[in-house]
């Protein structure tokens, strides 16, 4: 069924003509969207005057899913909104749960969980930096971003045998026990992407006509970070600190050493530069991690049964895209009788009217770019 | 760390008296309620005092408990006080037949979206809010779908014929 409200009635309409205005559609399926978004642009001449996400395009409720999910369930369903992020999505819902049981979950497997996650942040802004790239018109980087990537996915199916939807944390620890090879894999990767990442910075950083695209545009004050809810990012982007890892350690974070990439640069530019720091910090990470994963078990034993206690749970991490949290309201049920899930994407796009206008047109993909949107995320 | 949640709760008592109530702590996060009719004035009030400071809205949700009967939705503010690093849960309750909420979108930009998702599952009018209307659903919808008295689909049944979705029809 498709939106008459959305198709007809945003069609230039006389009011707007009269004022010079023009009024384009860019999508639902357009690849620059990354995704099935529907932007409404109102244009004077090249200049943006009004940008209107339409959403929903992909919206499956994921919240009136879980509704009828056990606690052991719903969590699979996360691994379908933020598919980037899906092993920290699944992080979040599993610490939640063990919140709410009181389980404390063995070393081992807060240790896989952290080189996990830190992974998938890799292989997310790699996704990111190259996608971007593709946006203003750059094709090489992609191909040297999957380089990459591919090795990741390659970790993550040895581990857990996917290689988007992962379903690999579960409340009380990680599924099953890491591969024999993960450590030796994992070790290759960071030495293969460490003789690399330069290379990032060679094609496309120090370019010059990167940088005219990127410098100055899509501009958001700390203020309105702030006001806008961006977090991630796009928020440390403009200066706000708002790292979960270090507001709010959970699992080892507070035991490792590893620093909160902020740029005050407001601008697109500056949002490219917090991730590219952060695939640094992120690799830092792993490699503290990797050679001292203890022994033991990786998953405290639980009732085959999950009752969460009556009350309310609110647990958030950070995701690559920023807080990603959850939000239950128990009952005493083996089934949640609400769930929110506040996704990262969903406040951090609501702030694109205010970045892009006054652009021109052309840097409207640049900036969409810089916010690295995951519609199925936004959309739940 | 100056802030603490009894130093919150102090604050706000002293300046709202019984009008705020219902505080407890849920795993370290302060949470507290009001009437409807000053949800603005709390908002402002947490917003704009000089040691309290909570001005990043993390999340806005509302929530339908069809048992408790002219308080049926609840609206659920998650704000952060990024100075201090402190959050709290802050909630009002509103009767199905009127439920009329004050916007919180002069305070918040971010509330603006928010409330218009909730409008869309939840149906809770936002009272002053510039663009109140559907955000992920279609427009032309004429329910709330989060409300309890939709329940799910069925997964079993077998009298629907998509067989584009694996279900009833022939299969040959």
């Amino acid at each position: 069924m498709y939106r008459t409200t959305d198709i007809l009635t945003n069609t230039p309409n006389a009011s707007l003509s009269e004022a010079g205005y023009m009024v384009i559609n860019v999508g639902p399926q357009h690849p620059a969207t990354h995704g099935v978004l529907h932007l409404v642009i109102t244009l004077s001449g090249e200049t943006i005057i009004n940008v209107e996400p339409h959403l929903g395009y992909i919206h499956r409720s994921i919240e009136k899913m879980c509704e009828s999910l056990t606690y052991r369930q719903f969590i699979y369903t996360t691994s379908r909104m933020d598919y980037l992020s899906s092993h920290i999505n699944n992080h979040c819902c599993a610490l939640s749960v063990e919140k709410g049981l009181q389980i404390e979950i063995p070393d081992r497997a807060k240790y896989i969980r952290i080189i996990l996650d830190e992974l998938t942040r890799l292989a997310s802004h790699q996704l990111w930096w190259g996608a971007m790239a593709m946006d203003i018109g750059a094709i090489t980087p992609f191909f040297y971003a999957f380089r990459e990537r591919e090795m990741i996915n390659d970790i993550m199916e040895e581990t857990c045998g996917a290689r988007l939807t992962m379903n690999y944390m579960v409340p009380g620890g990680v599924m099953f026990d890491l591969h024999p090879n993960f450590q030796k894999k994992v070790k290759e990767f960071i030495a293969f992407f460490k003789s690399k990442i330069n290379e990032y910075d060679e094609i496309l950083t120090g370019n010059i006509i990167f940088q005219n695209r990127m410098k100055g545009v899509g501009i958001i004050s700390k203020e309105d970070a702030i006001s806008y809810g961006c977090t991630g990012p796009t928020a440390r982007g403009s200066g706000v600190s708002c790292d979960v890892r270090k507001l709010y350690p959970y699992e080892i974070y507070n035991r490792i050493e590893f620093d909160e990439i902020i740029n005050n640069g407001c601008d697109s530019f500056a949002r490219y530069e917090v991730r590219m720091q952060e695939m640094k910090q992120s690799l830092k990470i792993i490699e503290q991690l990797i050679d001292n994963i203890p022994e033991g078990d990786f998953q405290a034993k639980t009732k085959t049964v999950l009752k969460l206690p009556k009350g309310e749970f609110y647990t958030r991490v950070e995701t690559a895209r920023g807080e990603f949290g959850v939000y239950i309201v128990s009952e005493g049920g083996t089934t949640p009788y609400r769930i929110k899930f506040r996704s990262p994407g969903f406040s951090n796009l609501s702030a694109l009217n205010h970045m892009a206008k006054g652009n021109k047109i052309g840097d409207l993909v640049a900036i969409m770019g810089s916010i690295d949107l995951v519609i199925p995320d936004i959309d739940r | 760390m100056s802030l603490t949640n009894n130093k919150i709760k102090e604050k706000l008592v002293e300046k709202f008296g019984e009008s705020v109530f219902g505080f407890e702590e849920n795993y370290e996060l302060l949470t507290f309620e009001a009437p409807k009719e000053i949800n603005l004035k709390v908002l402002q009030f947490l917003y704009d005092d000089e040691e309290l400071n909570f001005q990043f809205m993390t999340d806005l949700c509302a929530a339908h408990y069809p048992d408790n009967i002219g308080k049926e939705l609840a609206v659920v503010y998650h704000l952060h006080n990024l100075k201090d690093n402190i959050r709290l849960r802050f909630k009002v309750y509103t009767s199905i037949q009127k439920p009329d909420v004050y916007t919180a979108t002069q305070l918040f930009s971010a509330a603006n979206w928010m409330e218009r998702e909730t409008y869309d599952f939840y149906g809770v009018n936002f009272v002053g809010h510039p663009n109140l209307k559907r955000i992920l659903n279609v427009d032309e919808m004429d329910y709330f779908p989060l409300r309890k008295e939709y329940p799910l689909e069925d997964q079993t049944r077998l009298d629907k014929d998509d067989e584009m979705f694996g279900r009833g029809g022939t299969i040959v």
